[in-house]
């Protein structure tokens, strides 16, 4: 019975068709949204961490008026994915722990620092720009609260990309100083940026099951290579140097090939040694912490006020 | 004391005049009231919206996935319903 199940289940979802929150699906499926989905809201929330760093520092009102403007997108991305997973039968309570008592992961682009202004475009252009290119697939993902979310964030994510180079091209184009704050940004955000698409294809073990149930669609190495193609020339175009001294255009496959990626540091951040993974669990538990006497009043508020418009109703009656 | 989490809502958003409000996604909020403030910051940053609906996610009583065929196959057999079934001579051209 559960086997035929399965069989189903696999069928359908091979044949383009969605999966929606009441409908059975195996326990792995579910289980590998969770943790995708949450960690994935998890990104977005830390994500606003580097970036709110620069947001009272920003050198012009225009400038600080846009970085508001992409923290609290990424604030609305978290909370949308965050909805999409509560529809698969958990609680946000208990995904907000989970973050907070270190369980649940990130993504670890978040644990590096933003030393400069600068760091706020690299982000923008490079971490953005990653991250569109890993989630346009996941806008065809089987699952249908996980693939409307992800039409919402893209569809917000592309300013972010646009304004991020925009501040990397403004510096490129100025004094001596400035463009080599846009290089040094560049240097130090390249490689951890290609991380982000994750370990190569040969050492992924989750992908190959993801990708029969269609909630990923490219290997991770295919999307690394996609970005570095898109990239490469953008960097040539506002006459930056991509930090990689392999870097080659290969005529024969029309792609570039890079060098060798230090997945050493990519598990170790992950691991928690990056520079900055206690700072920003340590943000995001002060952050849980000293708003839990807004929660609880607002939520005495709302009691008291819908007691009192009972005692009224049974008044009137 | 921990206070159990704020209540879940389901938005609805109109996204303007002559359409029908539309389901956006959830939030989480103590009352009606800020439900619809929090609805406004999460889901219309830009001007998605010309009005809103936030409804109890507990107060919504749906039709279960087990019950599909039952409600809905007995449509499958009266294709008569459709405009197609009826052939019509050439002649009558809009009809």
């Amino acid at each position: 019975m559960e086997m035929d199940l399965l069989q189903r289940f696999e069928a359908y979802v091979a044949s383009e068709k969605k999966i929606e929150p009441k409908d059975w699906m195996p326990d792995a499926y579910r289980k590998t949204l969770v943790r995708q989905i949450s960690q994935h809201a998890h990104s977005e929330i830390v994500g606003m961490l580097p970036e709110g760093n620069w947001i009272s520092r920003a050198p012009s009102l225009k400038r600080k008026a846009i970085l508001m403007a992409k923290v609290q997108d990424e604030a609305g991305h978290g909370l949308y994915l965050y909805s999409a997973c509560e529809t698969l039968g958990v609680e946000r309570d208990d995904l907000f722990r989970d973050l907070h008592i270190g369980k649940a992961k990130y993504s670890s682009i978040f644990n590096y620092p933003t030393l400069n202004w600068a760091d706020i475009g690299a982000v923008g252009w490079l971490v953005d720009g990653a991250a569109i290119m890993n989630q346009v697939p996941l806008c065809k993902c089987s699952y249908g609260p996980y693939a409307r979310a992800m039409v919402r964030v893209c569809k917000e994510e592309s300013f972010h990309q646009r304004q991020g180079f925009q501040i990397m091209m403004t510096l490129a184009q100025g004094t001596e100083a400035q463009k080599a704050m846009a290089q040094d940004a560049l240097n130090r955000w390249w490689w951890p940026s290609i991380m982000m698409f994750g370990p190569p294809d040969d050492n992924s073990p989750n992908s190959a099951q993801s990708m029969a149930w269609n909630i990923k669609r490219f290997s991770n190495d295919e999307l690394r290579q996609k970005f570095i193609d898109l990239t490469v020339p953008q960097a040539e175009l506002i006459g930056l140097t991509i930090p990689d001294a392999d870097l080659q255009w290969n005529e024969d496959t029309g792609h570039y090939e890079h060098g060798p990626i230090d997945w050493e540091e990519f598990n170790n951040v992950i691991a928690g040694h990056g520079p900055c993974n206690k700072e920003r669990l340590a943000a995001r538990n002060k952050a849980w912490d000293d708003g839990a006497w807004v929660r609880e009043a607002a939520a005495a508020h709302a009691e008291k006020r819908a007691q009192r418009k009972a005692s009224e109703e049974s008044a009137a009656a | 004391m921990e206070k159990k989490q704020w209540p879940l809502w389901e938005i609805f958003i109109r996204s303007r005049q002559g359409l029908s409000h539309r389901h956006v996604g959830s939030l989480h909020a103590a009352d009606a009231e800020m439900a619809l403030e929090n609805a406004r910051d999460v889901y219309t940053r830009r001007q998605e919206g010309a009005s809103i609906w936030v409804i109890p996610a507990d107060r919504i009583t749906a039709s279960s996935p087990d019950e599909k065929d039952l409600l809905f196959d007995p449509a499958d057999d009266k294709v008569y319903r459709h405009p197609t079934f009826y052939d019509l001579p050439d002649e009558v051209k809009h009809m």
